[in-house]
């Protein structure tokens, strides 16, 4: 089960998103109430595999930072599609004959996160390292988006 | 009773730092159990794992990637990660095992020989 966000361009998205996650935060404070543990993160059960992404601005880079543990760097799928950042990807799970399954509260399968940028960025040069878990994600603001100063003469 | 993983809680005692639980899996198999916990931004020096009256503690402390920029949307939480686990009494808790990969943190608890199935042959 995928849930894209799909924002408006025109709408403001950054107060309609922190709305959202700030829904999000309620809903996972609820189900870390003793009776819910039990059924581990049950907060996935509405959104599957929601990877928590954090976004940062600097004056030339937005950088998107996504708590991915236990990927292989080939499984992750970075895309850009004008301002809509999206990362995807699947978890494959590992099969060994023989086991058995006593718990399981990690989401295995494939997942989908978007995420509309700030500004637009310029697509040829957005690199990314994936270390310890973590998929930092740097995308160079498109020259038009930079802030310029302007020299006074 | 075959839990190793009978999970204990120990929520009440009073602690200056505030841990997150973390998700984890658990399988079995006849030759013990796999533990497999996330834990993103956590390296090998950020973990630490102890055995102390049977009760497995897996604590991991984040080294997280260092961002230029200002936040300007936030998901993650700050806090590090906990998770204790009371230990089957077939497991040999000096055999423990434990590896870190991209944020997954991997025990193999091996089964105490004994209690492992064994074949006895008809001399």
């Amino acid at each position: 089960m995928n849930l894209i966000r799909y924002q408006a361009p025109d709408l403001a998205p950054w107060s309609a998103l922190d709305r959202w996650s700030n829904l999000r935060d309620e809903l996972n404070s609820f189900f870390e109430l003793p009776f819910w543990s039990g059924f581990g993160r049950a907060g996935q059960l509405f959104t599957g595999w929601s990877p928590a992404l954090d976004l940062y601005q600097s004056n030339d880079n937005v950088i998107a930072v996504v708590e991915l543990p236990g990927m292989r760097k080939d499984d992750i799928d970075i895309s850009l599609h004008d301002r809509t950042l999206t990362i995807s990807g699947e978890r494959k799970r590992e099969s060994i004959g023989g086991e058995e399954a006593e718990r399981t509260e990690r989401y295995v399968g494939a997942f989908r996160r978007s995420i509309v940028l700030p500004t637009r960025v310029d697509a040829n040069k957005v690199s990314a390292t994936y270390r310890n878990g973590m998929l930092t994600v740097k995308l160079p603001k498109a020259e038009e988006a930079k802030a310029k100063q302007i020299q006074v003469s | 009773m075959n839990t190793l993983a009978r999970e204990t809680r120990d929520g009440d005692r009073a602690q200056a730092e505030q841990f997150i639980m973390p998700p984890a899996s658990v399988t079995e198999s006849t030759e013990g159990y796999t533990l497999e916990i996330e834990m993103p931004g956590v390296s090998k020096d950020g973990l630490d794992i102890s055995v102390e009256n049977n009760e497995l503690t897996i604590v991991g402390r984040r080294s997280l990637p260092v961002v230029e920029g200002t936040l300007i949307h936030h998901e993650s939480r700050p806090e590090n990660f906990r998770r204790t686990f009371e230990l089957d009494p077939s497991i040999d808790a000096n055999k423990i095992n434990a590896k870190v990969e991209q944020g997954l943190v991997t025990l193999t608890l091996p089964k105490a020989e004994q209690v492992k199935p064994r074949r006895i042959t008809v001399s």
